[in-house]
């Protein structure tokens, strides 16, 4: 909200300040000011405020000093009267009975004030009960005479006992007042213009704005903030890794199915059945459907004998391979069941080298705390072609890396069970100084891709990581079910800025 | 991923070499292997337990390492030296051998045919003249753990028997009987059990009460003997006490069972190569015969090893790589192919491509070149995808916010709480959910949204959410019996129902879809009933003549039952249609 409008009431206490300005020595004080045109100190501060905001008209700077003030009680004196001399002032000729003085407001404190005084007397013994009646002809009320000093800002006038014995009394006391000192400005003049608020039609219609001055906004206010939605921010970095893929010439693979079965999620990537990823502890199993019913007969035939027999140069695991565990359905546990299928299809054809990727939910039945949830976005990446090396896989992650921000980057050897040599991902970070894992990678078993059909000269590089992670680093969020879920924090989604990798 | 504590002055005594912290994570990282923690017994037990129970733990310093999950051969003391030592060309990578007996036949061990019914596996072998100390025996103890809680799957698959060979005879026989009719002295008591007393003795106790369902419910329970009745072992619960052994013990017989073979060779093989190191003749491990049922005989362990031979470049080089990561090798002469021989240690290699990995390992993985793949490609987006991405950015430019809500959720938000029943949703149901929270895969978006306003309550009215997503419905016609369905849930919160509100976010969607509004070729919407809404304030919303979905004002009671206060209008469509 901009402050800056001249009220019509302060504008003739402002011309006046400015008038005062002009004939002063070096500059005025706005106690002074306000105290001499009998008005509120906070009448000239407002005018001074005004001036201020006109431009470089007056120079305005903060003092403070000790000034003597009136108590509620003592500006009732210097208006009414000391509580003795409204008591000497209610005494008829004939006197007052004591109760009816006693029920007055000021009855109490100044009849005692006024009998020390000697203003007036008791009598005890009147018929009728006690009466006061005045002993003198007139008084001379000093201490109200006195608070109007003060209240007339001249209490430099009255002595300092008399000061001390009123301030005993609760009338006065002394505060800290701030003021203004007020001298020229570099621009200074004695006469306002009107200023004009905005820009209207009318002005621009018929050129009146040429001769009108313009109040100067407040720029240090904060703007209206404008009606709109917002997207959610892992959603704005999903666009980014979307857009990074694409750039790169990677095609989306349809990665809308929750539900797998284990042949995909787990058999078809040469991963065992007695592997512990395959427990009830890790894998989200259902219960409705229970079962997948339709399979690549021939292809789960070679899956199987490569499990159970080995094959394709492989010694394979040598167990008894049930086709009961491979049926099972899951929550898929990877995105990379996915890629099966579509290594797996593309094996059906006459091979043509490939690039894809996927960012989608993937489910795990874990133990949850601040940074796991028991499901969250895997972004995958996937290269099939003739001959791919390690070197390629290396190569290709720098390139995705770099275009997140990610340079320095090295890789740990580790141990999956479809990818041979397999690979973690480090890249230094700069904030905690040291070395975190970003990622996953490596390069697809000859046990995975001979039994699909896959020509035994391709190679399939691969690598993953998760959405939410990159998400909470660049965002600064600390607990996941900040980001994710129901218990999300709106401010955060409305405030949140957009998503730039790069820098 | 396994982890491997090991002391860490020991460790640098056998590497015959001090590390600082980092030059040791270093030396890790390029072997494939984690430094998790640098720790202290005393540390371990004042977090796990508190201060108190510390006090006089040992202040020992441990090295807490992270073993990749298929590298059997390094969960021990004596596998991580050895392997790091050859990897750092200080050692010849051993070459084991299985001997027979100086004198006399080899240990024997008859399988009877009862054992087929639970557990019908065994191997057996003999570590000759070894000699242990405490740390010895220690990592030998830890090793079985070790191999129990991983390859052995919680002993479901193998369980190992070690036993003082001194104080048994053979003939052994591995046979399985009632359990009522087995009783020993087990380890560590003092009097016979039977082996039903033993299963209710061992319910209580936080080690061994992990293992009692894998035999509990069977007729007959496995049991080793030996030739003058002693028992051996109860695989795979518990040995008997008899044979245990000790620090003096010089001869050791080890069995394993199993469910899986294969496994069990690797076991057995992975315990014999570890401990030979401290046999009189070093690396030698003498064999024990295995006599099935049938009559056949068979020597272990196998000390399974494989020559495979692969065609590499630079011949050389790379056997000398291979050679580092304890792999033989030696160039053939023929073309470019090098011969490997593959120790019993490393039961991970499989196949050629495992020794390419070790190659490149000791290549090391950040000196490899880095290259361009020269795949061309086109990219295309995945339309559904494309559709969600387009239409996501124009309704939060219509003024609604992104909401981003959990695929998995309780019967109750998808069927309760929406005054539905569950049978009519087409959910699919989780088997194994650890709380409410995973029962079922969401089936409407709806509930999300309300749970998010909830949560937010305390932020300025009205609020306009929306999320694109995809739910999850039964479907036979799909090979796993399910399907995604991709679908946009809007709801408005206010004072004030505001139907129009989401009825104006309708138009301006189908506008957006170049639906036109028309009952022929169009969209419409049209009154009908539902439970989740309050009657008379719902539509469905037809497109080209097909239900899309629906939309109006919340029943009040669902309102309610999702603790909210204000009135609230919602819309929810399938958007696939529109592709």
């Amino acid at each position: 909200i901009l402050k800056n409008n001249l009220g019509m009431a302060d504008a003739g206490v402002a011309e006046t300040l400015l008038r005062r300005i002009e004939k002063a020595d070096g500059g005025v004080d706005s106690l002074e000011v306000a105290s001499s045109l009998g008005v509120d100190h906070q009448v000239v501060v407002g005018a001074v405020k005004s001036l201020q905001a006109l431009g470089d008209l007056i120079s305005a700077e903060q003092r403070s000093s000790k000034r003597w003030e009136l108590s509620e009680e003592g500006t009732e004196i210097a208006e009414q009267g000391s509580h003795e001399a409204r008591v000497f002032g209610s005494i008829p000729l004939d006197g007052l009975a004591q109760s009816e003085l006693m029920k007055l407001s000021f009855g109490k404190i100044g009849f005692s004030k006024a009998m020390s005084n000697k203003w007036i007397r008791l009598d005890k013994a009147h018929e009728g009960g006690p009466r006061i009646f005045r002993t003198v002809d007139s008084i001379q009320d000093q201490v109200r005479e006195k608070l109007v000093l003060v209240q007339k800002g001249s209490s430099s006038q009255l002595e300092e006992k008399d000061r001390n014995e009123l301030k005993k009394r609760k009338l006065l006391s002394e505060v800290t007042v701030k003021s203004y000192w007020i001298t020229k400005g570099s621009s200074f003049s004695t006469t306002i213009t009107k200023q004009e608020t905005e820009l209207t039609p009318d002005m621009i219609a018929n050129g009146s704005w040429k001769e009108k001055k313009f109040k100067p906004y407040n720029f240090e206010a904060m703007g209206v903030a404008p009606d709109c939605g917002h997207l959610h921010p892992l959603m704005k970095v999903r666009t980014q890794f979307r857009q990074i893929f694409l750039e790169m010439g990677f095609t989306e693979m349809p990665t809308n199915n929750f539900i797998e079965s284990s042949f995909w999620n787990f058999d078809s990537l040469f991963q065992p059945q007695q592997h512990p990823a395959r427990d009830a502890h890790d894998t989200f199993f259902l219960s409705d459907p229970a079962l997948a019913h339709e399979f690549p007969q021939d292809y789960l035939e070679r899956v199987k004998k490569v499990h159970s027999e080995g094959g394709f140069g492989s010694q394979g695991y040598k167990y008894d391979w049930k086709i009961e565990e491979a049926q099972k359905n899951i929550l898929r546990t990877h995105t990379t069941a996915v890629s099966a299928r579509m290594l797996y299809k593309l094996a059906q054809q006459k091979f043509t080298p490939v690039k894809y990727f996927s960012i989608d939910r993937v489910f795990r039945n874990e133990t949850l705390d601040a940074t796991h949830l028991a499901e969250f976005h895997q972004i995958e990446g996937v290269v099939a072609d003739y001959g791919l090396t390690l070197g390629d896989l290396i190569g290709i992650l720098h390139q995705f890396f770099t275009k997140l921000g990610i340079t320095k980057l090295r890789f740990k050897p580790a141990y999956n069970p479809y990818t041979e040599p397999s690979m973690e991902v480090f890249s230094y970070h700069e904030g905690l100084q040291k070395w975190v894992e970003v990622g996953n990678s490596g390069v697809f078993r000859p046990e995975m891709l001979l039994p699909m059909g896959l020509p035994e000269d391709v190679s399939v590089i691969a690598w993953g990581l998760s959405l939410e992670r990159p998400t909470m680093i660049k965002y600064g969020i600390n607990n996941i079910r900040e980001l994710v879920g129901h218990k999300v924090n709106l401010q955060m989604v409305y405030d949140s800025p957009m998503c730039r990798l790069e820098s | 991923m396994p982890t491997v504590g090991v002391k860490r002055d020991l460790l640098f005594k056998a590497l015959g070499k001090t590390y600082t912290d980092e030059e040791f994570d270093e030396l890790c990282f390029e072997f494939g292997l984690e430094l998790d923690e640098i720790t202290s017994e005393r540390e371990i037990i004042s977090r796990e337990q508190g201060d108190s129970k510390a006090s006089g733990a040992s202040d020992v310093i441990l090295y807490k390492i992270d073993v990749p999950a298929n590298r059997y051969d390094l969960l021990c003391l004596e596998g991580l030296v050895r392997g790091l030592q050859v990897f750092k060309n200080k050692l010849e990578a051993p070459r084991y051998r299985r001997v027979s007996p100086v004198s006399g036949e080899p240990q024997k061990l008859f399988i009877t045919k009862e054992t087929a019914a639970v557990r019908p596996h065994a191997v057996a072998a003999v570590l000759r003249n070894i000699t242990f100390t405490q740390e010895r025996y220690d990592s030998f103890i830890e090793l079985q753990d070790k191999l129990h809680q991983n390859i052995c799957r919680k002993r479901s698959l193998v369980a190992i028997g070690t036993h003082d060979l001194d104080t048994i005879s053979g003939p052994f026989t591995y046979t399985a009987k009632p359990p009522g009719d087995i009783s020993f002295k087990p380890l560590n008591q003092t009097k016979e059990y039977t082996a039903t007393q033993l299963m209710s003795l061992y319910k209580t106790d936080s080690h061994l009460k992990h293992y009692l369902h894998i035999i509990e419910d069977k007729p007959v329970y496995p049991i080793i003997y030996d030739s003058n009745g002693v028992v051996l072992s109860m695989p795979p619960i518990i040995n008997g006490d008899h044979s245990k052994i000790t620090l003096k013990t010089k001869n050791v017989f080890v069995e394993c069972t199993a469910t899986d073979l294969t496994k069990a060779k690797i076991v057995l093989d992975m315990m014999v190569t570890m401990f030979s190191e401290y046999c009189s003749q070093p690396f030698t491990v003498e064999e024990a015969e295995v006599v099935y049922p049938d009559g056949k005989t068979c020597k272990y362990p196998v000390l399974y090893s494989l020559q495979p031979s692969c065609a590499v470049e630079s011949t050389e080089k790379i056997a000398q790589l291979l050679t580092k990561m304890c792999l033989r090798s030696q160039a053939t002469g023929v073309g470019d192919e090098i011969e490997v021989e593959i120790p019993p240690t490393r039961s991970d290699v499989i196949h050629a491509c495992d020794i390419m990995e070790d190659a490149a390992m000791a290549y090391g993985f950040n000196n490899v070149p880095h290259t361009t793949p020269r795949t061309y490609t086109v990219a295309n987006q995945f339309p559904l995808n494309k559709l969600t991405e387009l239409l996501r950015q124009d309704l939060a430019a219509a003024g609604f916010t992104e909401a981003l809500n959990f695929a998995l959720c309780s019967e109750e938000d998808v069927a309760d709480k929406l005054g539905k029943k569950i049978s009519e949703t087409r959910a699919v149901h989780i088997s194994n959910p650890k709380t409410a929270e995973f029962q079922v895969a969401r089936t409407t978006l709806l509930p999300g949204l309300l749970k998010t306003i909830a949560s937010n309550r305390k932020m300025p009215l009205p609020l306009k959410l929306f999320e694109i997503s995809d739910v999850v419905l039964k479907d036979e016609t799909k090979d796993v019996g399910a399907r995604n369905s991709r679908r946009f849930c809007a709801v408005y919160y206010n004072k004030s129902p505001g139907f129009e509100v989401i009825h104006g976010l309708l138009d301006r969607t189908m506008e957006l879809l170049e639906v036109k509004s028309a009952r022929v070729d169009g969209y419409h919407i049209q009154a009908a009933e539902d439970s989740t809404f309050f009657p008379g304030r719902c539509a469905e919303i037809f497109a080209r003549g097909k239900s899309v979905g629906r939309l109006g004002v919340l029943h009040p009671d669902v309102i309610n039952r999702f603790e909210l206060t204000m009135p609230c209008s919602a819309l929810e469509m399938d958007i696939e249609p529109f592709l």
